[in-house]
């Protein structure tokens, strides 16, 4: 914790000191007391609070379609037979096209409405999650599973005390996954086609020449995919305790 | 009763073809503790899962009380070798115990009673609260036993069970199955390969072949039913029948003088 302080510390002291020794013009990298200034400045705007606020919601909403439709497609394809066989090269043709190449489509089918980046970042998500239940469920032991049907549990609560269980660990890195590209995503779609949010007022900041503002609302975004991640990863530790315990404790 | 009449399974799958079990046919009457002993690899395992419904013959059946096995039924539970995966590292050894009881929608104080009572049983009323990774490998294969014996099942299915606990523990394992069993009345089908663990456990003890498996021998095991790991391993009549099943598995029944010295070193270790 310490040291990483520090680096951000070292960081910050180099932002500072570069432009002011006139190694890059303040025109182009504003000092890092200006750019917190300028921050200072949004955080008391409303209309940077409603571009957070639509960023988060885009992120969010589409964070959790891509959540629920993957855990749900993932589970179907997983333990219905041959389904995984028939969609294995959909799924390896679909999920490798990089999500803003589909960033045209959307223009085309929702202009710069919300749909726009929700559609990109469920999308991107999506894949995310699919593929570590898919990881998940082949997972299972076969013991448990044996062990599940010999004591009379029948499909359904299978899936439920076993093949759920089991792909739990994988599903919540998924999600963790996910949801880093979903902020990547849905600030990419704001800043290229000028959906409400974060990424289209960088991009309104640097075409109206308010360099400092554009710093600070990077580093805001920045700061929202470290808490993103930091959130992600306290939910898995506090959902997982027995997984975590198993791995560290139990000899083989 | 349990009936299995010729028995064959042929596992097939990615080009490769093993006959796991050849032709086994045998019986136990309801309430009977037998023991089946045969070497690692001849088919134990798959023989447990044809009769417990989980696993389809090639050929021949398995009928219990008259019924033909298709799939898992109700009053059959089975102890798997593989302890430690066969219980859910994700509940608490009481809802391991509790899970099959819940399926069944048995009301809740009643599935409490039943639960505390196995665990009682089994000398684990204290651990309930805990997970299975958090107990030794004696205690979770206890676990096991205590969720077959909560399922309160008319047949009782182990496989190697004791396979892997150290050697005190599983003496005490032992006898627990066999005071269980005098208790419960169940009918119990028990596999090992370890000869001395039959003889000593069973009323009877099926010699399996290696592979391609038949049943070799039914040996009935004349010892009291009162049994000691102390006297009774060293009662002539139980040295006597270990030879005896040693034989029978080194030599196809042949030469069963020279086996005296042989003892649960010589049935083989792995699993
Ligand atoms: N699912 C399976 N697929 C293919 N072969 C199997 C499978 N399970 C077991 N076998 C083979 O069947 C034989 C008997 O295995 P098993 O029943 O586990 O023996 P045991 O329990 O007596 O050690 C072995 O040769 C094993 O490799
Ligand atoms: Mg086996």
């Amino acid at each position: 914790m310490i040291p990483g302080a520090l680096g951000l510390l070292v960081c910050a002291a180099l932002w500072e000191a570069v432009p002011r020794l006139g190694l890059v013009s303040s025109a182009y990298l504003p000092p890092f007391t200006t750019t917190l200034d300028a921050l200072g400045g949004e955080l008391t705007d409303p209309a940077f609070w409603s571009a957070l606020g639509d960023t988060l919601t885009g992120w969010a909403l589409g964070l959790a379609l891509a959540t629920a439709g993957g855990v749900l497609a993932g589970l179907v394809i997983a333990t219905v037979p041959y389904l995984r066989e028939l969609t294995s090269s959909t799924v390896e043709f679909l999920r490798p096209i990089p999500s803003v190449a589909l960033i045209p489509l959307a223009i085309l089918l929702f202009g710069t409405e919300l749909r726009s980046v929700l559609l990109l970042v469920v999308y991107a998500a999506f894949w995310q999650v699919l593929v570590q239940v898919l990881y998940g469920v082949q997972d299972v032991d076969p013991v448990a599973e044996d062990t599940a049907r010999a004591f009379g549990l029948g499909p359904w609560a299978r899936i439920r005390h076993v093949v759920w269980p089991t792909a739990l660990p994988y599903v919540m890195t998924g999600v963790r996954l996910a949801a880093a590209v979903a902020l990547i995503l849905a600030v990419t779609v704001e800043l290229v086609i000028g959906a409400p949010g974060l990424g289209h007022r960088i991009n309104v900041a640097q075409t109206s020449q308010a360099v400092p503002d554009m710093y600070a609302l990077i580093l805001v975004a920045g700061c929202l995919g470290v808490l993103i991640n930091t959130g992600a990863r306290l939910v898995e530790r506090r959902a997982l305790s027995w997984h975590r315990s198993v791995r560290t404790e139990a000899p083989a | 009763m349990l009936e299995v009449k010729g028995l064959r399974k042929v596992y097939e799958g990615s080009g490769r073809r093993v006959e796991a079990l050849r032709d086994l046919t045998f019986r136990l009457d309801a309430g009977e503790l037998v023991c089946v002993v045969g070497p690692s690899g001849c088919g134990k395992t798959t023989l447990l899962k044809c009769v417990a419904g989980l696993l389809a013959p090639t050929e021949g059946s398995v009928t219990l009380d008259g019924v033909p096995v298709t799939g898992p039924r109700p009053g059959l539970a089975v102890v798997f070798q593989e302890y430690g995966r066969s219980l859910f590292p994700w509940m608490r050894v009481t809802e391991n115990v509790e899970l099959p009881l819940r399926q069944r929608k048995m009301p809740r104080d009643a599935r409490r009673a039943r639960v505390s009572e196995a665990l009682d049983a089994v000398g684990l009323g204290d651990v309930g609260r805990a997970y299975p990774w958090e107990l030794s490998g004696g205690m979770q294969q206890r676990v096991a036993i205590a969720r077959a014996l909560a399922y309160e099942p008319d047949v009782l299915l182990m496989d190697e069970p004791f396979a892997a606990v150290d050697a005190q523990t599983r003496a005490d394992l032992e006898d627990l199955v066999r005071g269980l069993w005098r208790r419960r009345g169940m009918t119990v089908l028990f596999v090992t390969h370890d000869i001395d663990e039959a003889v000593y456990l069973g009323e009877r003890v099926l010699v399996l072949s290696p592979s391609p498996t038949v049943v070799r021998e039914e040996v009935v095991v004349e010892l009291p039913a009162e049994r000691d790991q102390l006297t009774t391993r060293a009662d002539v009549r139980f040295t006597g029948l270990r030879s005896r099943v040693l034989g029978l598995i080194r030599d196809g029944g042949g030469a069963a003088d020279q086996v005296s010295k042989a003892g649960r070193s010589g049935s083989g270790s792995d699993s």
